[in-house]
């Protein structure tokens, strides 16, 4: 039977997607696309439905209702085919711990259909990449947190995927390696054209390397698209917000401060200790950066720092999540 | 002219030949062999563990103790009245000198243990270490893990114990230097068959509880729950079924046979009864029925040992009976498995 392909352009194409597990919806409504070879953000808080969502484009777990394709596959009749060209790496990823990294490494390549040699080869090939030859002859019960997970990039990658799916890749590992981790991912997805889609619940992270991320929020994708389009669609909404940091600080500069035009409010942000030094977030209609920078100096005081925040993902995100389901609901 | 075209014709039909198979090659392995693979993996992982070390190290003391106090009551002449029957050989496994259990009963008792000892933890550490998740996510039919677990730890359980089996056969020819004859040698390792049929009943058993408890230790506790209850609490509820059920003592015979009949059945649902059964008929050639005879069943009948074909077809229906169970506990495993789904770690 040929698989039936819906459009060869995109590696996932998600429709009026639901899961519910009894009353509680996971996954609700959910349309998604994501065309090959582009790094995919898939943001959310713990218990968004992200993992559902996957477990469901891998066949792993029925969709209640809804359309998925991946690679255009449908998961419901060829698991077995997506499995092959899809890897994917589960959030809490387990080895078989008294074995070696090459020995899980080969255990999947086989499992993959890789002969015993081609397995033996391609692991090894695999692990210089990720950068533990070293310590591919050791158990993987000695491996640190770090190295599990780059042992995981290394078992995703054994079977020559067109896609990879890592769930929550950066979980629990420390910052100098998270970065060097992502490097690999987007490295990987640049050189060999990969699709990458990566859930996360850190933003930074996702911010980095990601063309484009969407927010999922308690089974809804609330916002999607790059980074841009998202801060636009953030500051339409949103005042200017202008950071300045003054020495001297004083009442009278606030005051002075509130009345310029424009200015809907001052917030205070941090103080330093010895009292004179003082950070605050100046929310205008528009930007006023050039006229706040005018009226402390005119004032007398010390103009430390200013800048207009441009947003970052971290506002974007704060908005959705932290602003309480006022949003997408 | 014609020879050369030939000629290219022809190593074009190679050629291509050539390039088919190197496709074929090239195509991923189907997954009956990724089967194999995952079979080979377990299969490794049992005989390097530990667990596999301790549980050898019991059996195998049992089986030196068996042998040995099969030896002494040999010696003392306490099978005298056997022997002349010949099968002197087969009573090396059903003998004992009333210090130590016979080899069969190390079977009965400790074959279980096997079983359930190998299979406690077959699926549920998986999911708790986390690598059946990944493993789903590979390309391989969902069943080919259940089924590798279980075909993997048959075959270790089948090596140990015709292992053994052979072990204690070499053991007493040393000891007692008498050879066995050939049906003696088929009727042991026919015995050694249901020894490995029955483990395999219990390695079943606790590969169902592995699928269903999520927690190793409440799937190993379940399973050892089953195994003291049927070997030391059915006996004991059927006594008391026996004593509420037994008929007069002027009840006619039709009577006593049905109340036979219910007890001999009540007994049969215990798989080591199914398995006591077995094994006494094979190992016992004299044994000529497992129910009641009337006294015109017996009339006439010549106290010979039955051939091997005659008991074969006396333990037929255990075996059925144990295939049998050992199929239900699958399917239901089966079910429970497929149904399931797979989180990492949860």
């Amino acid at each position: 039977m040929a698989p039936h392909i819906e459009n060869a352009e995109l590696a996932v194409e998600l429709s009026g997607l639901s899961k519910a597990y009894g009353d509680h919806l996971a996954v609700n409504k959910l349309d998604l696309t994501i065309p090959k070879g582009e790094i995919f953000g898939l943001l959310g808080p713990n218990g968004a439905g992200k993992t559902t969502t996957i477990l469901m484009m891998l066949g792993l777990t029925e969709p209640t209702s809804g359309v998925v394709r991946v690679l255009g596959l449908d998961p419901a009749r060829n698991a077995l085919e997506i499995k092959r060209r899809v890897g994917y790496m589960p959030d809490d990823l387990g080895f078989y711990e008294d074995r070696s990294g090459l020995d899980n490494l080969i255990y999947t390549a086989r499992l993959n259909g890789l002969s015993g040699e081609a397995a033996r080869e391609s692991a090894k090939r695999l692990l210089e990449r990720v950068g533990l030859s070293a310590a591919g002859g050791k158990k993987v019960g000695a491996y640190s947190r770090g190295m599990r997970q780059r042992l995981g990039l290394a078992d995703v990658l054994i079977k020559r995927p067109e896609m990879i799916i890592l769930d929550e890749p950066t979980l629990g590992i420390d910052p100098k390696g998270v970065s060097e981790l992502l490097e690999l991912i987007t490295r990987l997805s640049k050189e060999e054209g990969i699709t990458v889609l990566l859930s996360s619940h850190h933003l930074q992270q996702v911010q980095q390397i990601c063309d484009r991320v969407g927010l999922f929020v308690s089974g809804r994708l609330v916002a999607c698209g790059g980074l841009e389009e998202l801060s636009k669609s953030l500051e339409e909404q949103h005042a200017v917000i202008v950071e300045v940091e003054v020495d001297g600080w004083t009442e009278e500069l606030r005051r002075e401060l509130e009345a310029l035009e424009g200015v809907a409010s001052i917030r205070h942000v941090a103080e330093h200790p010895n009292g004179r030094q003082t950070a605050a977030e100046v929310a205008c209609s528009s930007d006023l950066t050039a006229k706040i920078a005018g009226a402390v100096v005119a004032k007398g005081a010390g103009l430390l720092g200013i800048r207009r925040r441009s947003y970052s993902l971290d506002d974007v995100y704060r908005r959705y999540f932290e602003g309480g389901d006022t949003y997408g609901h | 002219m014609d020879i050369k075209a030939l000629r290219t014709k022809l190593s074009g039909t190679i050629t291509s030949a050539f390039q088919t198979y190197a496709k074929k090659e090239e195509k991923p392995a189907s997954s009956s062999s990724a089967f194999w693979i995952m079979v080979q993996k377990e299969f490794g992982d049992h005989i390097r563990s530990w667990r596999f070390a301790i549980l050898m190290g019991i059996i195998l003391l049992a089986c030196i103790g068996s042998v040995y106090s099969a030896v002494t009551a040999l010696r003392s002449g306490s099978a005298a009245e056997q022997a002349e029957e010949g099968f002197r050989f087969l009573q090396v496994f059903t003998l004992s000198d009333g210090t130590l259990p016979s080899f069969i009963s190390f079977v009965t008792f400790l074959g279980p243990l096997m079983g359930i000892a190998l299979g406690f933890d077959a699926i549920n550490t998986e999911r708790s270490k986390g690598t059946l998740s990944r493993l789903v996510s590979q390309p391989i039919y969902r069943d080919d893990i259940l089924k590798a677990k279980f075909v993997s730890t048959l075959l270790v359980i089948a090596v140990a114990i015709l292992a053994l089996g052979l072990l204690v056969m070499g053991l007493s020819l040393i000891v007692i230097g008498y050879p066995p004859t050939a049906e003696e040698v088929w009727r042991v390792l026919l015995f050694l068959l249901t020894a490995i049929v029955y483990v395999g009943f219990w390695l079943n058993l606790s590969i169902l509880f592995s699928v269903r408890f999520r927690q190793a230790t409440t799937s190993a506790l379940a399973g050892i729950s089953l195994w003291i209850f049927f070997s030391v609490f059915y006996s004991m509820i059927l006594n008391l079924i026996a004593k509420g059920a037994a008929p007069s003592s002027t009840a006619g015979t039709e009577e006593v046979m049905d109340y036979q009949r219910l007890m001999m059945m009540l007994n049969r649902l215990s798989p080591s009864e199914l398995f006591n059964e077995a094994n006494m008929t094979l190992l016992m050639p004299s044994v000529r029925s497992l129910g009641p005879l009337t006294m015109e069943q017996v009339v006439g009948a010549l106290p010979s040992p039955l051939p091997l074909g005659q008991s074969l077809l006396l333990v037929w229906p255990q075996l059925t009976g144990m295939i049998a169970a050992t199929m239900i506990c699958f399917g239901l495993s089966y079910l429970l498995f497929m149904r399931q789904e797979i989180r990492s770690r949860s």
